[in-house]
């Protein structure tokens, strides 16, 4: 479909665009997308472009339509609209604010809309040591997220336990899945803001990509209604399974897996 | 208290009685009495990390605070025992992480007064200059988020601008943005590079002018100084049996000060003084803190004009690591160097307990040699552990509204709290 944009006023004369000439050509786009005749006056020379035909018409098309998948146009919003949850754990969390801050704006990237529930949220930023104690609790704000949902884990700590490993922590990977690691201790801003461009690359690119494939779990989304029953009934799994458990996960994540009705 | 604010007398001077008698008829006024708990976190944005209060509430006011902790426990004090001195800095550092400098410095004070060791004048001053970046650093960080808390959102970009500048100049000294481990036993790992001190200069040339614009902006809120002016107030004596020290105790008006009260780092050779609030109610928690800024500022500058020369880490070579060049001249440097990477500094058997100021009180650190090459038990007294006792006593019988910004004002760091 073709646009036109012209000012509603002459800059220069102040003086206003005819209203009658804008409905004229709102009655020939119309005309032209039927491929009707154009009659009667012929108010600009432009118009003639309804009558094109042969090669003509396909450059014009060409010029002027874009044309893309469906799919193709969601991900692209999605990966340039991630509503991170407002979620700190240490260190690595300061590192995580500076990044909203005026030195690396990531606003640049439709980035800084920060949700404070899980709910709102699709992007979970893990920045900093999740302890055993904390473990469950990371996994329940990240099961009260919804469909689609990506984690990074920014840092040392929640990758590999960093510095320390010893007993009080476990790696993120132990109980979720993570899309992106960012290594450092802390990253740098930019290093954080590099993991968010490889994620949108990724979101882009590969939006089927997501964790369940990786991780070998297909078929346990959370559907509403009788999907999930079906599927409960079909292969006798129990109920905890249905629940974006990835495959092989341990003992922390089967004990979180009820999360749903906690705060928010 | 101080005497009520329009605002807070006009608040209370609502009335519910209306409504109450309307309910006398169903449930006989009950729902006055009854009491309703509220959890507030882990995953709270209000409350700085990954703290959990249990609120009690009745209504809207305050009745019980029982703060849940641990949920960061990094078992830090641990895994101190299990490294030898020098790679005990790095992990000590990440425990409250806001002031990793001062961590280091109260950890590093403990082992040289233990094992005896000199810290030449350049690298105390050297570490003045860099505990008081970290000062300002972390109440930026402070009053940024805080701001946040009480919905005034710019104030965080500014603060984080200035925060920025701050760490390029750690990152100029010592290659890392946080987490520097800077400090060592014995002095600094290195000299300040070319061009640090011009740009310090340049930096304690703005960062007046900054904080005075953070003052202009907060002090011409109604918003904010209504939210912090006489809520929530605790008197001095109170704090002190709480165990409370830092800006919390100096804003009810106690001028306790570890640089001056037992100066360290040779604190005693500047010029600054000790902010104190009056009341000890929010605004001067927040006063202070601001001030405390521009002491800072004073001492960098003085501590940056008369930076003696000489070395920037002590030249015992039992404690140090010998300088590069010496590696390839003297066989007793090799051996020393040999010695002191693959086994550590051995601290001959003893036990210290360092103490220093840190942006949030009383930072102390208890060492305990048994002459080996590790640590025998690390112990950190951290201030916000302490400090979170208090906020109890200082919610207690105010609104929910006030616990927020007095948690806040509070300024707890979950890191140091469950190390
Ligand atoms: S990776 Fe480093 S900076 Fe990040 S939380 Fe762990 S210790 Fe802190």
């Amino acid at each position: 479909m073709e646009v036109m944009r012209e000012p509603f006023a002459n800059v220069e004369s102040g003086r206003r665009v005819n209203p009658e000439t804008l409905a004229i050509r709102s009655v020939t786009a119309r005309r032209l997308l039927r491929g009707g005749e154009l009659e009667g006056s012929n108010p600009g020379a432009h118009l003639e472009e309804g009558h094109l035909e042969g090669e003509r018409l396909e450059r014009y098309v060409h010029e002027r339509v874009l044309t893309t998948t469906l799919d193709k146009a969601v991900a692209w919003a999605r990966s340039n609209s991630f509503f991170p949850a407002t979620f700190g754990l240490a260190c690595c969390a300061i590192e995580m604010m500076s990044i909203v801050a005026a030195r690396v704006d990531v606003a640049r990237f439709g980035f800084e809309a920060f949700r404070a529930s899980p709910r709102q949220a699709d992007l979970l930023v893990l920045s900093g040591r999740v302890s055993i104690k904390m473990a469950p609790i990371v996994r329940r704000i990240y099961d009260q997220m919804l469909e689609p949902k990506w984690t990074i884990s920014m840092g040392a700590c929640c990758s590999s336990m960093g510095v320390f490993n010893n007993y009080a922590l476990v790696p993120a990977d132990k109980f979720m899945p993570i899309d992106v690691h960012v290594p450092g201790c802390p990253p740098r801003p930019e290093a954080l803001m590099h993991g968010v461009l490889k994620l949108r690359k990724m979101v882009q690119q590969d939006p089927d990509l997501s964790w369940r494939e990786r991780y070998g779990a297909l078929g346990t989304e959370e559907a509403p209604g009788s999907a999930h029953d079906e599927r409960g009934a079909r292969n006798g799994s129990d109920e905890s399974s249905a629940h974006g458990r990835p495959v092989g996960s341990g003992a922390l994540s089967g004990s979180s897996g009820r999360g749903g009705s906690g705060r928010a | 208290m101080s005497a009520k604010s329009a605002y807070r007398q006009m608040e209370e001077s609502i009335t519910l009685a209306p409504v109450e008698e309307q309910l006398a008829d169903w449930g006989g006024g009950r729902e006055r009495e009854e009491l309703l708990t509220l959890n507030m976190g882990p995953h709270h944005p209000a409350t700085h990390g990954v703290l959990r209060l249990l609120v009690t509430l009745q209504g809207e006011v305050v009745r019980d605070i029982k703060p849940v902790i641990g949920y960061v426990h990094t078992g830090i004090e641990k895994t101190a025992e299990d490294k030898s001195y020098w790679k005990v800095i790095p992990v000590i550092e990440r425990m409250d992480y806001l002031s990793y400098y001062f961590n280091a410095m109260a950890f590093c004070s403990a082992v040289e007064a233990i094992a005896e060791v000199e810290v030449p004048k350049r690298a105390q001053y050297l570490r003045v200059i860099h505990l008081e970046l970290n000062r300002i650093m972390s109440h930026l960080v402070w009053l940024g988020t805080s701001a946040l808390d009480l919905g005034a959102i710019s104030m965080f970009w500014y603060c984080f601008r200035e925060r920025e500048q701050i760490l390029d100049l750690f990152e100029m000294s010592s290659g890392q943005r946080m987490h520097t481990r800077y400090f060592q036993v014995g002095g600094v790992i290195e000299d300040i590079p070319r061009g640090f001190a011009e740009k310090l200069e340049a930096f304690l040339r703005v960062m007046p002018n900054r904080a005075d614009q953070y003052n202009a902006l907060l002090h011409s809120n109604e918003i904010v100084l209504q939210r912090l002016r006489g809520t929530c107030p605790l008197d001095a004596q109170t704090l002190l049996d709480l165990g409370v020290s830092g800006p919390l105790l100096r804003a009810a008006g106690n001028p306790w000060d570890l640089r001056k009260a037992s100066p360290y780092c040779s604190y005693g050779d500047f010029d600054f003084k000790i902010p104190v609030g009056t009341v000890g109610d929010n605004y001067d928690r927040f006063a202070v803190r601001l001030a405390e800024i521009y002491e800072s500022v004073k001492i960098i500058t003085s501590a940056l004009e008369g930076l003696p020369e000489g070395p920037h880490i002590t030249t015992d070579r039992k404690v140090a690591l010998p300088p590069r060049h010496e590696l390839a001249t003297s066989m007793e440097a090799l051996i020393h160097h040999f010695k002191l990477v693959t086994e550590g500094m051995r601290v001959p058997p003893g036990e210290y307990y360092a103490a220093i100021e840190s942006p949030r009180g009383e930072l102390g650190c208890f060492v305990r040699s048994d002459g080996s090459s590790k640590p025998a038990r690390v112990h950190m007294r951290d201030p916000s552990f302490v400090n979170l006792q208090a906020l109890a006593a200082m919610a207690e019988g105010s609104y929910i509204a006030d616990l927020i910004a007095t948690l806040a004002m509070l300024d707890p760091i979950l890191g140091g709290i469950d190390r």
